[in-house]
């Protein structure tokens, strides 16, 4: 896969570039669905279409050797650390040139050059584990900070509560932020929560502040996310987010989402978060032909990428036998 | 000749600790009470006041934090090594062990790994309850990517430890409770490997293998013993100290010379990790078979009440009834 088909950062605006990583997203899940639909995407794939502002924000404010933890739902914030939208493609469909030849599919989206360390199937487990890689920042003076993605049912998990209590003892450089899109899969999270914000009415007991912000809001969650980051990588210590925002689709593939009040998904549609902020751009004097022209490039780069990832051929049978040991092989006797 | 020094089991572990934190700067203990007061079994001790807080830390009582943690050191390049105060307490880890640690190479095609130690007291015959005396070894052997490695004495103990914290792979590394402090062998000084998935041939015989790991050592040569001092059987005895990866040549080559086996673990009989040994054995030596392959293991029950541990127990008689068994088939 020698064409990029990522044609972020070209715009040197940070508005722009926003607007642009917004697009992405939004445009490579739109295709997503539809691929899915006809067959070509494999297993289960969780979209946070809806959600982009959150992953959008973050990725431009990160530092290249920055780590994210991501969960399931994780197209977007791997995209949105510059991977190319190709292997990513490829991967869904579990094709031989995917991010990880196939193998890993929609949940386990991973690469090592982007510092995006996981994307993780569990809910909850990638909590300790990115207090883990921020523990080695802190002992190492990297100045590295992990962030790490969730959704506001993991904050009910146990391993919610020892990571943050972990992080905030050691005064970690890590950025936890919480997208409460106001379901877990299927049950609102205010069904189920002793309390109205899952994650920032915790905050408290880890002796950390309380922040809610709009998710829906890409130059909020930018803002954030640089102050956070900067917090972390100045050694104050650990940050934990929680993020409004709604999720335009069902949980998975299998559900239609039919167990939300219509009202309500008009109003959080009437909230999308890119109109919304191509309307401000427009209002702040960017060009129509400029905008048109990044809705224009990201859509070729996506048909691209579609094209690319159908002519990559399945991966050879032998990848699932590969890798569960260093010496690259799965026989467990010596 | 270099300095040997007569140690326990609980000392050569120190010893290799100590070595591991010396020898690399990406080496961390983590755990509960394992700094300032030095493991609820003294395994740690000494070290927080050499290394500093940085490199030996007191974590929260929190088993899948630890481990969590310690698998995020180990993808971002350090070696951590994590102490689970009772291998009781493991079942809190399963998640981070089985779903995490173990599969991180698989799933990002070998970019990342997790390569770090979970160490683990573990067995019964301490007059511990259950859940603190329990052997659950063969949750691990059934998970792939993960090495199990158990000493059964202090010379093992030592090297093996810094082989497995040298491994790529994460390893979980079992100490016999019962025999941290129960003898001490010669150690030498220095930092040496015994190399993982390497058994080991503890004395030689020809009429019976008899095959164990960790704590069932001490009741398999002392049964070894008996068999030769009071039924002129000579016993050779196998002590796997890896059952992940397994040395499946050592068994099968003393398998084909004495014709006879008889495995031995504390572990619950049932889906044991005896009954693995058993159809390897008749997998690779069905034809130099002269009797069933026999295991003496613990009862399908959780760990009994203290009063009753000792009843419990597979013991020295046993294993020598069993080998007299086997023999006499």
């Amino acid at each position: 896969m020698t064409q990029t088909t990522t044609p972020q950062l070209v715009e040197t605006d940070v508005r722009l570039r926003l607007f642009e990583r917004m697009v992405i997203l939004r445009r490579f899940e739109k295709r997503v669905y539809d691929l899915f639909l006809q067959g070509f995407v494999k297993g289960t794939s969780h979209l946070s279409i809806g959600q982009e502002a959150i992953a959008a924000g973050f990725g431009e404010a990160m530092r290249s050797d920055d780590w994210t933890f991501a969960t399931y739902r994780g197209h977007a914030h791997t995209l949105s650390r510059g991977v190319d939208m190709a292997p990513v493609m490829a991967e869904l469909m579990g094709r031989a040139g995917g991010l990880m030849a196939g193998k890993g599919g929609s949940m386990h989206l991973t690469s090592v050059e982007h510092g995006m360390m996981g994307s993780y199937a569990i809910v909850g487990a990638h909590l300790p584990i990115a207090v883990g890689a921020a523990f080695s920042a802190k002992y190492r003076k990297s100045g590295q900070v992990a962030v790490c993605f969730f959704g506001d049912g993991t904050t009910n998990i146990g391993a919610f509560h020892e990571a943050l209590n972990f992080a905030a003892v050691y005064r970690l450089p890590v950025v936890f932020v919480c997208e409460n899109n106001l379901y877990m899969e299927y049950t609102a999270i205010h069904d189920v929560t002793a309390v109205e914000h899952p994650a920032a009415d915790r905050a408290a007991a880890y002796g950390l502040e309380r922040i809610i912000v709009d998710g829906n809001d890409v130059s909020e969650m930018y803002r954030i996310a640089q102050a956070r980051l900067t917090r972390a990588r100045d050694g104050y210590g650990p940050s934990l987010i929680e993020a409004l925002t709604y999720r335009h689709n069902g949980h998975s593939r299998a559900d239609p989402g039919k167990y939300r009040p219509d009202a309500e998904v008009a109003a959080w549609m009437e909230r999308d978060p890119i109109p919304a902020y191509r309307e401000r751009l427009e209002r702040e004097g960017v060009t129509t032909q400029a905008l048109d022209a990044i809705e224009e490039r990201v859509s070729i780069a996506v048909d691209r990428a579609t094209e690319s990832a159908k002519a990559s051929p399945p991966p050879p049978a032998e990848a699932a036998y590969r890798d569960v040991w260093s010496d690259g092989g799965w026989q467990w006797r010596s | 000749m270099p300095d040997m020094a007569k140690l326990t089991i609980a000392q050569a572990l120190n010893q290799a600790l100590e070595a591991a934190l010396m020898e690399d700067s990406a080496v961390v203990i983590l755990g509960e009470d394992v700094g300032k007061d030095g493991g609820v079994f003294r395994i740690t001790d000494g070290l927080f006041e050499k290394f500093g807080g940085d490199r030996v830390i007191d974590t929260p009582l929190a088993e899948s934090g630890i481990v969590g943690t310690s698998v995020g050191l180990a993808m971002a390049g350090m070696k951590p090594v994590a102490e689970i105060q009772f291998f009781g307490f493991i079942y809190e880890t399963m998640d981070q062990i089985a779903s995490q640690a173990a599969r991180v190479r698989f799933r990002s095609l070998g970019r990342y790994s997790a390569p770090m130690v979970i160490r683990a007291p573990f067995g019964g015959g301490v007059k511990a309850p259950e859940i603190h005396s329990d052997s659950l070894e063969a949750l691990f052997t059934h998970t792939p990517g993960i090495k199990v490695v158990v000493p059964s004495n202090p010379y093992d103990a030592k090297g093996l430890l810094l082989s497995a914290i040298d491994d790529p792979d994460p390893v979980l590394f079992l100490e016999p409770m019962r025999l941290y402090r129960a003898f001490r062998d010669e150690v030498p000084e220095e930092a040496y490997r015994v190399p993982l998935g390497k058994a080991s041939v503890v004395r030689e015989g020809t009429d019976v293998t008899l095959i164990g790991w960790g704590p069932s050592m001490a009741l398999v040569l002392a049964a070894a013993d008996e068999l030769v001092a009071q039924y002129d059987i000579a016993p050779e005895v196998v002590d796997l100290r890896t059952l992940t990866p397994l040395d499946e040549e050592t068994i099968v080559t003393s398998v084909q010379k004495t014709q006879r086996a008889v495995v031995v673990h504390e572990a619950v009989r049932t889906s044991g990790f005896g009954g693995e040994i058993a159809a390897l054995i008749q997998e690779k030596a069905f034809l130099y078979l002269e009797a069933p392959v026999l295991r003496v293991t613990g009862y399908d029950t959780p760990y009994p009440m203290t009063m009753f541990e000792d009843l419990w127990l597979p013991d020295t008689s046993q294993v020598v009834t069993a080998a007299l068994s086997s023999v006499r088939f």
